[in-house]
């Protein structure tokens, strides 16, 4: 019997192998994603339409995934997203990118995707620098990170984007190391099914095998060690003193709630409209 | 039906006879009344309307929106519409057919925000990076203003390719009559044949079916150099030079569609204006003044200010001893005129005004050309 990788179905496989990085935690985020679509009883992703920016988590969908994908210029996946959604509701649309696509370059979009509570799951796959131009620094990259534009330490501080979409209108915001792969893969079941509606956000902090790790002098396997140390759930992290939450990631389901997303809001302003209230 | 409307309302009602049924736009003078006109209209008939964060998201979502299966417009004016430029490269990459309105206005940068002027032709051409090609249409008043922008979504859908639309504040904000004429609405192929793909065509003529996001056809959509079935190739020089010869070709192969202009006055003239959008009105007017003052003149006026047939110009122009380009520029079109007439054989000559709104009279340009011919040449 012909062995089958159990989530075959959603990928093009005659675009494979990926051309990721040996060890790139890219392939662990498309795993997630695709056993989550397995669970859910998903038999094909017809209905999905996956919109990246640039960079390399963009390539998870566009070209591996089997579904319609669009690779937008950089920064500009969510609005693409938008129109997407909102010219065919019926379509779950999925952004996939990083933390400089996502938080730098496309930053305002995100906030205002956020405030509209547009009905799109982002899930940004933060690898900690810009890696497919060779490792800058980038929103998220920590105090202190060597990088090829910070070679004496990154001085910035880096933005923590969950938090802040947290305290938007977004209905669902989580984060997640890589490491923790059942947790990841049942937020984004979460997102999909039980939370369906309005902007949901997982942020999955997969540090650059080749532009992080390895210019720590770390190894894939050992990286993933320190990773799930560093791991602090959300609830015990609040209770660290401030000083000694340095260098831990919080993870865990920062919100989620069932408001009613941009469509549904969209909706009754169209009754109102059709109605004749407040037209001039 | 007959109405009063402005230039800017006149586009919105072209829109909506068109069947646009997605807009996104961001506030910006002196082009806010089109949005302000889909944000009333659109909700009421089933349509989408967003105001936009910023023009860069207004025009991706119009892409998105596109891909989907809407027929998508936005508008803007200067500042957006340099903006939006990146949004436009990439709707041409991958062939998205968009509508974009640029309300033009004095600039660089901020300018005067509220002044007309007609400094972005070149801009709607190449204000891009890499080669390419797309329409823009000039319409010259309100009433044409609602054709041509049915005219844009036909061009859009049947090419799958970025329909770029320019008026000045004074057609804008000027109202005339417009009577809602009826031009059928044509759509896009969204059905691939046998042997079709997305992103080639055999005909270099006719765009390849767009089927629309979520029909099953596991779409692979990249601004990224791609192969006929949308694959990503970002190494091969024939797979490169095929797409943007193709993106170039179908254009530029469809000249005698894309081109459309008017004539007005003398078959042979002694002195020939050549002009588009509010710029035009004047020049029409100072030819019947000429010709009443037994001069011999002629007008081309542009509805179409690229793709454009030199040829044909040359052609309809015939042998002038002047030729007048009047612009709200400090001398745009002229480039392309001069390619058509050598400045050595004959006196080509721009009028160029711009800012404080102060308009290029007709009186100014009869002068001018009395001026031009008194000095033989």
């Amino acid at each position: 019997m012909e062995a089958k990788h159990p989530t075959r179905e959603y990928v093009r496989e005659e675009v494979l192998p990926t051309t990721f990085c040996p060890g790139c935690y890219n392939g662990i985020v498309m795993n997630a994603m695709a056993l989550a679509f397995k669970e859910l009883g998903v038999s094909d992703l017809r209905n999905y339409v996956f919109v990246s920016g640039i960079g390399c988590a963009s390539w998870i969908p566009n070209p591996y995934l089997k579904a319609d994908s669009i690779h937008t210029l950089h920064g500009r996946a969510i609005p693409v997203a938008t129109g997407v959604k909102l010219a065919k509701p019926s379509l779950n649309v999925i952004v996939v990118a990083g933390d400089g696509d996502l938080a730098s370059i496309g930053g305002n979009h995100l906030i205002h995707a956020a405030r509209r509570n547009m009905d799109i799951l982002v899930i940004m796959v933060n690898n900690l620098v810009y890696a497919m131009t060779r490792g800058q620094q980038s929103p998220t990259t920590p105090q202190g990170f060597i990088t090829i534009t910070t070679p004496y330490g990154n001085f910035e501080r880096p933005l923590d984007v969950s938090r802040i979409i947290a305290e938007t209108n977004a209905n669902y915001v989580a984060r997640w190391c890589i490491v923790n792969f059942t947790q990841l893969k049942e937020s984004i079941k979460e997102a999909l099914a039980k939370y369906c509606k309005g902007f949901r956000f997982i942020e999955v902090w997969a540090p650059c095998i080749t532009y992080v790790v390895r210019y720590e002098g770390n190894t894939p396997g050992r990286a993933l060690k320190e990773m799930s140390r560093k791991c602090v759930p959300l609830s015990d992290y609040e209770k660290l003193p401030v000083e000694k939450r340095d260098g831990g990631i919080a993870v865990g389901v920062f919100k989620k709630e069932l408001k009613p997303g941009f469509i549904d809001l969209y909706r009754s302003y169209v009754e109102k409209a059709v109605g004749g209230v407040g037209s001039t | 039906m007959r109405r009063l409307l402005s230039g800017n309302e006149a586009i919105a009602e072209g829109a909506l006879a068109a069947g646009c049924n997605f807009f996104a736009g961001y506030p910006i003078t002196p082009s806010s009344e089109i949005m302000h006109y889909m944000a009333r209209e659109l909700p009421k008939r089933g349509g989408v309307f967003i105001q936009a964060e910023d023009e860069l998201a207004a025009v991706n979502m119009v892409i998105g929106a596109s891909l989907a299966g809407a027929k998508a417009m936005t508008a803007t004016s200067g500042p957006g519409f340099s903006l939006m430029q990146e949004g436009i490269g990439y709707a041409v990459m991958v062939e998205a057919p968009i509508i974009v309105v640029n309300v033009m206005r004095v600039g660089p940068a901020t300018g005067q925000a509220t002044k007309p002027a007609q400094g972005d032709i070149m801009q709607a051409r190449w204000g891009r990076h890499g080669d390419q090609y797309l329409v823009s249409l000039a319409p010259s008043t309100p009433q044409e203003s609602f054709e041509l922008t049915i005219e844009a979504f036909n061009i859009a859908e049947e090419l799958r390719v970025p329909v770029m639309l320019l008026i000045d504040e004074f057609i804008a904000h000027g109202r005339e009559i417009v009577v809602s004429k009826r031009i059928a609405a044509k759509y896009r192929r969204t059905v691939m044949g046998e042997g079709e793909e997305p992103f080639n065509s055999m005909n270099p003529k006719i765009a390849p079916p767009l089927p629309e996001l979520g029909s099953g056809k596991y779409l692979l959509i990249t601004g990224s150099t791609h192969d006929g079935r949308g694959y990503r190739d970002v190494h091969n020089f024939e797979t490169h030079f095929n797409l943007v010869r193709r993106l170039k070709d179908k254009v530029v192969l469809n000249l005698d569609k894309l081109f459309m202009y008017e004539v007005h006055g003398d078959e042979e003239p002694d002195v020939l204006f050549i002009s588009y959008g509010s710029t035009a009105r004047s020049a029409k007017e100072a030819v019947n003044i000429l010709r009443s003052r037994g001069v011999k003149a002629k007008l081309i006026r542009l509805k179409t200010l690229w793709p454009i047939d030199i040829e044909l110009i040359k052609r309809l122009g015939g042998n002038p001893r002047a030729v007048i380009v009047p612009e709200q520029n400090l001398g745009q079109l002229i480039i392309d005129v001069e390619r058509i007439y050598n400045p050595f054989e004959h006196r080509v000559m721009g009028y160029n005004k711009v800012g404080g709104g102060i308009p290029i009279y007709s009186s100014e340009l009869v002068e001018e050309a009395l001026k031009v011919l008194s000095c033989g040449g």
